[in-house]
């Protein structure tokens, strides 16, 4: 399934747009101290597109999400192996030479429970712009409005961007975390279950916007929810014990599965 | 089997509620026990005391003469030896609560700190005493003055503020320090931006109540050597002129609340015993208030931040 991959990073820029490659992980391996979570794992993250994880409770997906940010380096034990190739500056990210602020820099990540600072919502928003070192007042302003129309959440808080973020909705905090994600210009966004902590109506807007962000950024997606992989995402990863058992564009993998195990899944035989 | 028919039942339960009755009137008596016995105890001082609470006692120095005799000196020397305390207490042990907590790696050396932090609030402070009188007084040379006595106390409450500055920073969310680490912030940037303010409050109160705590003291200041007359006041911290700060004042020799207390009660003459009860209650107004003051902020801090 890989195959397909390496070709187009062979040849760069020479491929048309919607196979370009945005990140890649090469037999990537993680171990949480002594427990070997991912083995072996070499997958595509497609550019302008939705890839999507899903595989039952423990499978490793989340575990393989947080390693695009580095974020398992906050914690003693962890250890990776392989690689997690960033194109197009071809560069791999989990090199120890690479810092993980450089990295959390260019990618950032939506959490599965909404987790806005108790902080202001303009604040919220521009936190990540004051981490950069951004301070000029007009280019923070501009870079905020145009993070919450990203986000789908410019006109119901123009009036009130001084107030707490804590009293948004529930969606709605959700999506001023996703504003405060696209505000440092990422290239590549990581949604670890966004909308497991939301209702059904809430739901449907973040994925309507997650399908208009991908216009812009290459989006990686945690989900348990398998109709939300399948309304959403472009290309599908099924997870299980840490292995992938298969990747395919979405409309096969859950239409016409390569795979015993991943039919069996999806038409909830387990897991 | 047969179900109890529903008289039984009724008996039972009845039986329940008796029981939960009976303990509810235990706390109660408990609870009254514990908060008549404080307020006799207050409310005696405060009659005693009151006759002698005028201004004059507050502007006026101690002396031979009973009714001529004031606290100014005392509660002068206690606002300044607090001062001192706690410009030492707060940086010294928030930055080591901080750093116990965000920075310092979770192995056995760490553990071993951590629990001896605890202890230390656990040490007699007469023990602080000795130790301030040996350190401060003779090998730093600070003598018997107020920077003596308010670093001792800043020793005594560090543990304190340790402690609870620790406790605030676990109160927030590891996904909210996760959040601002996946924005690219750096741990300090987390711990200055984040996890400190948000934590302020809880800080702030174990500030307030190691404060409390240190104000009150008197073993260690005796100890120290705090002086039991003092009929005059410290060099004033604001001079006329440039610079216009003065530190004099720190070297200066001083009592303080307690031991003015102390020193009253244990004259013969009846009519010092009043003011020894005018001065506890000061003592206890100035502590409740500090009290009062570590309630109101953390309600106002934590007001603004929900997870």
């Amino acid at each position: 399934m890989v195959e397909l991959a390496t070709n187009i990073f062979d040849a760069p820029g020479s491929e048309p747009a919607t196979a370009a490659l945005k990140a890649e992980s090469r037999h990537l391996n993680f171990h949480y101290g002594a427990f070997h979570a991912l083995k072996d794992i070499s997958l595509p993250v497609h550019d302008h597109s939705i890839t999507a994880l899903i595989g039952p409770s423990g499978c490793g997906k989340s575990t393989f999400l947080r390693c695009f940010n580095r974020m398992h380096d906050l914690y003693p034990g962890n250890r990776y192996q392989g690689e997690i190739v960033l194109y197009p500056d071809n560069v791999d990210i989990l090199a120890p030479s690479v810092d993980p602020i450089e990295v959390r820099m260019r990618i950032s990540m939506v959490f599965q429970k909404p987790n806005p600072f108790p902080k202001s919502i303009f604040e919220n928003v521009a936190y990540g712009l004051k981490v950069r070192g951004i301070t000029q007042r007009d280019l923070v302003e501009t870079k905020v409005e145009q993070a919450l129309r990203g986000a789908a959440l410019w006109n119901e808080v123009k009036d009130r961007l001084n107030e707490l973020a804590g009293n948004l909705s529930g969606g709605q905090q959700q999506r001023l975390c996703i504003a405060r994600a696209l505000a440092i210009d990422p290239e590549l966004i990581l949604f670890d279950e966004p909308t497991s902590a939301l209702d059904p109506i809430a739901t449907a807007s973040i994925e309507e916007l997650m399908l208009e962000l991908k216009e812009q950024v290459a989006i990686l997606i945690v989900t348990h929810n398998m109709q939300q992989a399948a309304r959403v995402s472009d290309h599908t990863a099924f997870l299980y014990m840490g292995e992938v058992i298969e990747f395919n564009d979405t409309k096969k993998l859950f239409t016409m599965p390569d795979k015993k195990q991943t039919e069996d899944y999806i038409t909830g035989r387990f897991g | 089997m047969t179900p109890a028919p529903t008289a039984d039942l009724r008996k039972l339960i009845a039986r329940h509620r008796l029981w939960e009755r009976v303990f509810t009137i235990v706390g109660l008596i408990a609870l009254l026990i514990g908060l008549l016995v404080l307020l006799g105890l207050f409310t005696q001082l405060a009659v005693t005391g009151a006759p002698r609470l005028t201004p004059e006692f507050f502007t006026s120095f101690p002396s031979r003469i009973a009714e001529k005799a004031g606290i100014l000196s005392a509660w002068v020397g206690s606002l300044l030896v607090m001062l001192v305390t706690a410009c030492s207490a707060i940086p010294l042990g928030v930055a080591a609560g901080v750093y116990l907590e965000e920075y310092a790696p979770k192995n056995w050396l760490t553990a071993i700190i951590e629990i001896n932090v605890m202890n230390l609030a656990g040490v007699p402070s007469i023990i602080y005493g000795l130790l301030a009188l040996g350190l401060f007084v003779y090998q730093f040379g600070f003598g018997q003055s107020i920077l003596s006595a308010g670093l001792t106390l800043a020793l005594l409450i560090l543990p304190i503020v340790i402690v609870a500055t620790r406790e605030a920073l676990r109160a927030v969310p590891g996904i909210i320090r996760e959040a601002a680490y996946a924005l690219g912030a750096t741990r300090w940037q987390m711990v200055s931006h984040h996890v400190v303010p948000y934590s302020a409050g809880g800080i702030l109160t174990g500030v307030i109540i190691g404060l409390s705590r240190a104000i009150g003291e008197t073993a260690p200041i005796i100890t120290i050597g705090a002086l039991t007359f003092i009929a005059f006041l410290p060099t004033p911290p604001v001079t006329g002129e440039f610079p216009f700060l003065s530190f004099q004042w720190l070297k200066d020799p001083f009592t303080v609340l307690p031991i003015q207390m102390f020193n009253w009660t244990s004259r013969p003459e009846e009519a010092f015993q009043l003011n020894a009860a005018a001065a506890g209650v000061v003592l206890l107004v100035m502590t409740l208030a500090m009290n009062a003051l570590a309630i109101w902020l953390r309600y106002r801090i934590r007001r603004k931040i929900k997870w």
